[in-house]
């Protein structure tokens, strides 16, 4: 009679199961893979503080305390101050498109004015879309504001010192003002769903044709590799577009996100972005040989999608390589052409360069999977 | 005489330096069946999807239905039926749609009452409407058969299309097969049935991406050139493992097989074997009888030769 649990029958499942896990190497790399990248990612590329944030000084004044502002705001690491400029409408502009997260407007005589004791405003525009990316920076801002000339004030100024600050701190948070962060999440969101099933999706459904053998029928019978691909592909496109509709009636209707721009835009601008993924899907599925191999890419490339994007965390608090990353992601750039057209209300001469970076993306994808598509064949 | 179906010459396909098929050259005539033997992984199913367009040779240049195979790949497809040795349409299809899909694909005109017809004429037609993942083995087949010709192609590459079938629907298969040959239709058909091989007009045997011998049945068995005998086991205890034990490795012995009670006994050099055989023949616990080698003599002969040739020439 056989006991009911044999130590030895355990240990040759055991040692079954390692053996088949050593067999399958792209799982195995998966398994040291993603706690790897994780590890990099979580480790070294996201800080939920961003600092050196690209700021602009329209200066009306070119007075001192002008200029120990502007090197009070660099002193607090938090601001950049990368250029100046020379109307309200370019930074307007530039904060519209992105260059720029910090507008500061000094006014004319304001040197005058803090001299004589008037208390003038001082503007600061912020690119507050995401709320996350400028809390840490306006919160320095305030105190800043207090002390920022002080070095300046002597001799007979010195009085100015104590008391309320010398001049009145306006800080406007431009495109989401109320800083909810729905406002940025949602819209967000849109391109993150589409990335995680249209990807998935593809990858699965062209691996399966492999893994089941049919693909070898389809291609004895007369269909172009390019037919199978455009085939595979366009029903799926349907499906994004489904989602995309749900999800801005959900933004609009349930989370109230504000629609500035044309919503056209942002509904032909997915047409891209979908059948960019779908390129890439179809790309893993040529180097998938099963469909667990298919999932295992998926989530490999959905991990840095969400975390570098600009999704969850601040574009500009991740270091120059983890933003080179980032720019690879279409992912990151549908993101910033959702929340420019719904958010700030951008046109098409402002998302044109986004566009193009996504076609630049789909073409070169396109590329490769077509290239790998057909090798697969021979 | 008309001009063959099939015709290549030196086709040879390799992959990442090994070569799996060798310098093949074939010939089929239009309306005949070609039984494509060989033990597993000798090339066949490679040779198979050559001829359809599905690989590029290495070497080697030919005609398939008097198209080229480089050139007119795309050509070929269109008049090639291919049934893959795997099940390979839609499980989670009905037998319609999967037909459907076919005749779509073909761009055939009148596909709907073509794939009607198809469906009555192969007995489908009760289980249209059902999963081809829930037919069984013999169902699946007639269904992927009834695929592979409904754009009536006028050859019919069958890559062991019988593998794991019951008798019965073997036999039926076999049936359909020859409907089709009598309607004009070439066929190429990998197997490892013996029976099926005796079905064809014609067989082609290979071994390491070599070809063989080709020819009838009848003459494919005479070009081995195979003495045979059958040892019957007279007295209870006269052990047939025993003596072919004995019999291991001696001169002249390239074949033993045990059937029963009977050890069947073979080698190519007659005279040698005669020799070898002289000496146990005495043993009067065995009748021995000759007898008519059997195309599976032949061709476990013949893997036996072809591996000590390859072993050799690797050397």
């Amino acid at each position: 009679m056989s006991a009911a649990f044999s130590f030895r029958r355990m240990l040759a499942m055991i040692g079954k199961e390692f053996v088949q896990m050593r067999r399958d190497r792209p799982t195995f790399a998966m398994m040291v893979g993603i706690p790897l990248l994780q590890l990099v990612l979580f480790g070294f590329a996201i800080n939920s503080d961003p600092r050196h944030l690209p700021t602009a000084v329209l200066d009306a004044d070119h007075g001192p305390f002008g200029r120990a502002l502007v090197a009070a705001l660099e002193a607090s690491t938090y601001f950049d101050v990368r250029r100046a400029v020379s109307s309200e409408a370019e930074a307007n502009h530039l904060l519209a498109r992105g260059t720029l997260q910090f507008m500061v407007s000094i006014p004319p005589d304001f040197s005058r004015q803090v001299a004589r004791g008037d208390h003038p405003a001082l503007l600061v525009e912020a690119d507050a879309t995401d709320p996350a990316a400028t809390s840490g920076a306006l919160n320095t801002l305030q105190e800043l504001a207090q002390t920022a000339i002080d070095p300046d004030l002597t001799g007979a100024l010195a009085a100015l010192k104590a008391g309320p600050p010398p001049f009145e701190l306006r800080i406007h948070r431009r495109y989401n003002e109320e800083a909810v962060s729905q406002y940025n999440v949602v819209p967000g969101l849109m391109g993150v769903v589409l990335t995680m099933t249209m990807v998935m999706m593809t990858a699965l459904s062209v691996t399966r044709e492999r893994e089941r053998g049919t693909m070898e029928n389809l291609l004895v019978m007369p269909l172009s590799p390019l037919e199978i691909m455009v085939g595979k592909i366009t029903p799926y496109v349907l499906v994004g577009y489904l989602q995309v509709a749900v999800i801005l009636a959900a933004s609009l209707w349930v989370f109230h996100v504000p629609m500035v721009g044309n919503l056209l835009l942002v509904m032909l601008t997915s047409v891209l972005y979908i059948v960019a993924n779908l390129a890439v899907g179809f790309t893993f599925s040529t180097l998938a040989r099963n469909q667990t191999q298919a999932l295992q890419l998926t989530l490999f490339y959905f991990l840095p999608s969400i975390l570098l994007s600009g999704f969850m965390f601040p574009y500009r608090g991740m270091p120059d390589w983890a933003q080179t990353i980032g720019e690879i992601l279409p992912l990151t750039h549908f993101m910033r052409i959702v929340r420019g057209v719904m958010l700030k209300g951008n046109g098409w001469s402002d998302i044109a360069g986004e566009v193009g970076m996504l076609a630049l993306i789909l073409l070169v994808v396109s590329l490769i999977a077509v290239r790998r598509f057909r090798r697969t064949l021979d | 005489m008309t001009a063959p179906v099939i015709a290549v010459r030196g086709l040879t396909k390799r992959f990442g330096g090994r070569t799996v098929v060798d310098r093949l050259s074939l010939a089929v005539e239009p309306g005949r069946i070609m039984g494509f033997l060989g033990p597993n992984g000798s090339g066949k199913t490679t040779t198979i999807r050559m001829l359809c367009g599905l690989l590029t040779p290495d070497e080697g240049e030919g005609t398939c239905l008097g198209l080229d195979i480089r050139r007119d790949a795309a050509a070929i497809k269109r008049q090639v039926g291919y049934m893959t040795q795997k099940f390979s349409y839609y499980e989670d299809m009905s037998v319609e749609e999967n037909l459907a899909f076919v005749a779509r694909v073909y761009g055939l005109p009148g596909a709907r009452a073509r794939v009607a017809a198809a469906l009555e004429r192969l007995g489908l037609a009760d289980r249209r409407r059902q999963l081809a993942g829930e037919l069984s083995g013999g169902w699946k087949q007639r269904l992927a058969l009834a695929a592979s010709v409904l754009h009536e192609p006028r050859l019919l590459l069958l890559d062991e299309p019988t593998a794991g079938v019951d008798p019965k629907a073997r036999r039926e298969f076999w049936e359909q097969i020859h409907q089709l040959a009598d309607e004009g239709i070439t066929v190429l058909v990998s197997t490892h049935y013996m029976d099926e091989a005796e079905r064809c007009h014609q067989i082609a045997y290979i071994a390491y991406g070599q070809l063989l011998v080709e020819g009838t049945v009848a003459e494919v068995v005479a070009s081995a050139g195979l003495a045979t005998y059958t040892a019957s086991a007279r007295a209870p205890q006269a052990s047939v493992v025993e003596l072919a034990r004995r019999l291991q490795g001696r001169p002249g012995i390239d074949l033993l097989a045990p059937f029963g009670a009977a050890l069947h006994v073979g080698g190519g050099d007659a005279a040698l074997l005669e020799q070898t055989l002289a000496a146990v023949r005495a043993d009067p616990d065995f009748a021995w009888q000759r007898d008519e080698p059997s195309l599976e003599d032949v061709f476990i002969h013949l893997m036996g030769r072809s591996r000590d040739n390859f072993q050799g020439a690797g050397t």
